[in-house]
């Protein structure tokens, strides 16, 4: 092994080497003064937007995509200008946000907490993104935002239904306009009583994985407590592909509803595979054998085909709406892309739109600048009608839709039927609610 | 010097160098210039290049010497992030336990998977490493979710105890890891004319614990251990033949290896708090087999190499859309300009898994010995084409 002559002298050295060392980089992030991370000191602005674009979503993380595009465009005057004409707040111009032009830069979260964060921390630290924005997925966007909380900058989440994101899991710099779990579970339970009576069996099938369990209970618990009863609830991997084994369960079961907790892929599969399976034309306990899916999308739909028809869901905006704001994004998205927006696609731009008009507002790219003016800020015009963001747990309370798959379709995306539009006040919840309960917004972070 | 050979000595040095001054070669381009979009001289990208290297380094340990073939190990790695968080949730947000329970449980359980995996070899070694880490995956995404998570993956909280720190900052955040009062995530910017370079407190970190994971790697590889288990690569039969019971030497080979993955893993949840279950995947197995083929098996460099490349384009590849694509070539003609853009698209953004496939499989056609054995041709090529062979005392020494 190797000698070694250990002297006083040469610790002593070594020593004061090691503390001006490790002295040396505080000295200098102590010069490096910026009033909050990013501020945008030229005559532009730039927006991160991280979005799936290979893996299980990629065709929301495409549309995402579109919509942030569309958006920016409106944002610095170009286009009709979309819902900026008809959101109740005018502080947007079309000149940029506070007059600096709008620059974006994109990445791939490849539906993966990991590389989602990668991607948003590489448009933090290298493009200098003052605010990220996007994901289609519920871990990433709980994962993003976390780590937007760490380096202060706002985080405005894409589709992400999970009532974790701004439950459990919610952050000061983090917030959410898409609606969730427990928002579904309370617009479905009504109509489904209506539809199906308050005397059911349902046998539910869930994602195994966090959004899947949170839709289970919201969907659980507010369909019990108008009478249904709980037969089973299993979870099925989330790689599954070939869901038949799950099926055939379900009939011995007794149970005369099976509720999917599937979204994407997952969903197309489960559904294809229950309708092959002739559940559909099945007698239970006198009566017709259900099918409930409480997400819906319109992408979704498009891949289960036929077999939608006439199963009830829930989402949040429908291209069918027949309000100012919906048909003027309708208008400008289909004139620059050919074909209608879907949910995810809506949710991002109104994000987009949201963030600009608040530091518009707060006239400060701040974030908690932006945080503050967006909190219990009540909008209209976005669809959706009158709409609340929550300062307490950064929530968007809307109205929801309940869908229904379209008997006869006109057109590929003319696939679902809105069925009822339930009004905000029946889907609001207390923020220390037990499905929300655990978590702590903490306070804005602006980051140095 | 360190008891290294004058060649091994220069290797050594030349990491140093190379990972000292990253800041400036990464960044060779001005911050404003459009070349920009190639700098990857962040921090983020810098931590995963010397996080991964260690990984790769690790791997080479056991695939470069022994020949075994280990489709799980990034099992271990995601198991070491675990044990930090665990460690930053529980203790403090010092780096230093966290990153010594890390690797102590990826020696644990390496040890445990290793000495069931190890009584086969070849394939069904492979496939019993890929069993278990998808299992192990699969424990993470659901059934352990108290523990990992699931798919959201392990965070820090607000209100977690870390009995020797604090549990949030006066100002009512989560504190961020540091080593002793100094944040990994703290950088200071030095600006030279229009290039931009960043030093960062993390990546200076892991850089220092890559070189002596680099000079332990040398040491082991020149050691007569070392030697032993590149004797289980050209011969296992042979060896057993002789009466030498060679499962000791593959099974410590294994865990030293694992060893590595944990400490790789417990510097990425130490430079970025968060431990999600995919990065236990197989892909992240695969993708670690991909550096160390790619880079040069059984050569010292080679895997650090290999996790450089993937690394950079994963990230800088990926970033690259139609629009930036459009801007460079907006001085051509618009017909032309929409030509080279239809064809250059595929290959570039999300297309980046191709053009990384597509590399890939030209050095395992042309470069067998990967990026390494480029490196020792164009060397010997400047050197007057001496022959078809480059010299045993140059910069690498394949295992074999």
């Amino acid at each position: 092994m190797s000698k070694s002559d250990v002297s006083r002298r040469g610790v002593l050295k070594s020593g004061a080497l090691m503390g001006a060392g490790v002295a040396l980089p505080t000295i200098f992030t102590a010069q490096s003064a910026h009033a909050f991370t990013n501020e945008p000191t030229g005559s532009t602005v730039t927006l991160g937007f991280n979005v799936p674009q290979t893996g299980p979503y990629a065709d929301e993380g495409a549309d995402e995509l579109r919509a942030y595009q569309l958006a920016v465009e409106h944002l610095n005057g170009g286009g009709d200008g979309g819902m900026m004409n008809t959101f109740s707040s005018k502080a947007l111009k079309g000149n940029g946000i506070l007059g600096k032009e709008v620059k974006y830069v994109t990445g791939d979260t490849q539906t993966k907490s990991d590389a989602a964060r990668a991607s948003a921390k590489s448009m933090i630290e290298k493009d200098g993104a003052i605010m990220i924005t996007g994901g289609s997925s519920s871990g990433v966007a709980v994962a993003v935002q976390a780590l937007c909380q760490e380096a202060g900058v706002i985080f405005m989440a894409g589709l992400t239904h999970s009532n974790d994101t701004t439950g459990k899991d919610k952050r000061a710099n983090g917030f959410r306009h898409f609606f969730n779990s427990y928002m579904s579970g309370a617009a479905l339970a009504p109509v489904l009583k209506n539809a199906y009576g308050a005397d059911r069996k349902a046998y539910h099938l869930t994602a195994d994985y966090n959004w899947g369990y949170t839709t289970e209970e919201a969907v659980k618990s507010s369909t019990e407590a108008m009478g249904w009863e709980t037969v089973a609830a299993v979870k099925t991997p989330l790689t599954q592909t070939d869901f038949s084994s799950y099926i055939a369960p379900v009939l011995q079961s007794g149970a005369d509803t099976l509720v999917l907790n599937h979204y994407g892929g997952n969903m197309v599969n489960s559904l294809t595979n229950a309708v092959q399976f002739g559940l559909r034309d099945k007698q239970v306990n006198g009566k017709d054998f259900q099918i409930i899916v409480p997400l819906y999308s319109r992408l979704m739909a498009k891949g289960a085909g036929a077999n939608v028809k006439g199963i009830f869901g829930s989402t949040n905006w429908h291209w069918s709406l027949q309000d100012e704001g919906s048909k003027a994004f309708v208008r400008s998205f289909g004139t620059k892309y050919g074909f209608p927006p879907s949910q995810a696609a809506h949710t991002c731009y109104v994000q987009t739109m949201l963030y600009a008009d608040a530091v518009e507002r707060a006239g400060s790219f701040a974030p908690c600048a932006v945080a503050e003016a967006l909190e219990d800020f009540e909008f209209d015009g976005l669809g959706n009608g009158k709409t609340l963001y929550r300062g307490a747990d950064h929530q968007c309370f809307k109205d929801v839709l309940v869908v229904k798959g379209k008997e006869n379709p006109t057109s590929e995306f003319d696939l679902l039927e809105i069925v009822e539009v339930t009004p905000a006040a029946q889907v609001t919840y207390d923020p220390n609610h037990p499905q929300f309960q655990g978590g702590a917004l903490g306070t804005c972070n602006n980051g140095a | 010097m360190f008891n290294l050979e004058k060649s091994d000595l220069t290797l050594l040095i030349a990491v140093a160098v190379l990972t000292l001054f990253a800041p400036f070669i990464l960044n060779p381009f001005p911050a404003d210039s459009a070349m920009a979009q190639f700098n990857a001289g962040y921090p983020d990208l810098m931590q995963r290049f010397v996080i991964f290297g260690i990984f790769a380094i690790g791997f080479n340990i056991l695939f470069g010497l022994t020949g075994y073939l280990s489709f799980g190990h990034a099992a271990f790695l995601g198991v070491g992030s675990y044990a930090a968080v665990w460690m930053f949730k529980l203790l403090s947000m010092n780096v230093i336990p966290a990153i010594i329970l890390s690797v102590i449980v990826a020696g644990l359980f390496s040890l445990l998977i290793g000495f069931i995996s190890l009584r086969r070899s070849g394939i069904y070694f492979s496939i019993l490493t890929l069993a278990f880490a998808q299992m192990m995956f699969a424990l993470a995404y659901s059934v352990l979710t108290p523990i990992t998570g699931g798919e959201t993956g392990l965070q820090l909280a607000l209100d977690d105890p870390r009995i020797f720190g604090q549990s949030q900052t006066p100002e009512g955040n989560i504190p961020v890891p540091g080593l002793f009062g100094l944040e990994m995530r703290d950088s200071f910017d030095l600006a030279i004319g229009s290039w931009v370079f960043t030093f960062n407190i993390g990546y200076y970190f892991c850089a220092l614990v890559l070189i002596a994971s680099f000079y332990l790697a040398i040491r082991i590889f020149r050691s007569p251990f070392g030697m032993m288990l590149r004797a289980v690569k050209s011969n296992q039969q042979r060896m057993n033949y002789t009466g030498l019971n060679t499962r000791p030497y593959t099974l410590a080979a294994f865990v030293i290896s694992g060893m590595y993955a944990g400490l790789a893993g417990g510097l990425m949840a130490s430079m970025d708090p968060l431990a999600g279950a995919e990065r236990m995947q197989w892909t992240a197995s695969g993708e670690v087999v991909l550096m160390t083929i790619l880079g040069g098996a059984g050569t010292l460099i080679g895997p650090v190499l290999g996790a450089g490349f993937i690394k950079y384009f994963e990230n800088i590849f990926s970033k690259i859309n139609a629009t930036i694509l459009h801007e460079w070539f907006a001085f051509l003609p618009d017909g032309l300009e929409d030509f080279i853009v239809a064809i250059l698209y595929p290959f570039i953004g999300k297309g980046w898994h191709l053009t990384l496939g597509i590399l890939f499989m030209m050095v395992v056609i042309f470069l067998p010995g990967g990026l390494v054995e480029g490196g020792q041709r164009i060397a010997a090529w400047i050197k007057g084409r001496k022959a078809g062979k480059t010299t045993a005392g140059g910069k690498t020494e394949p295992a074999e």
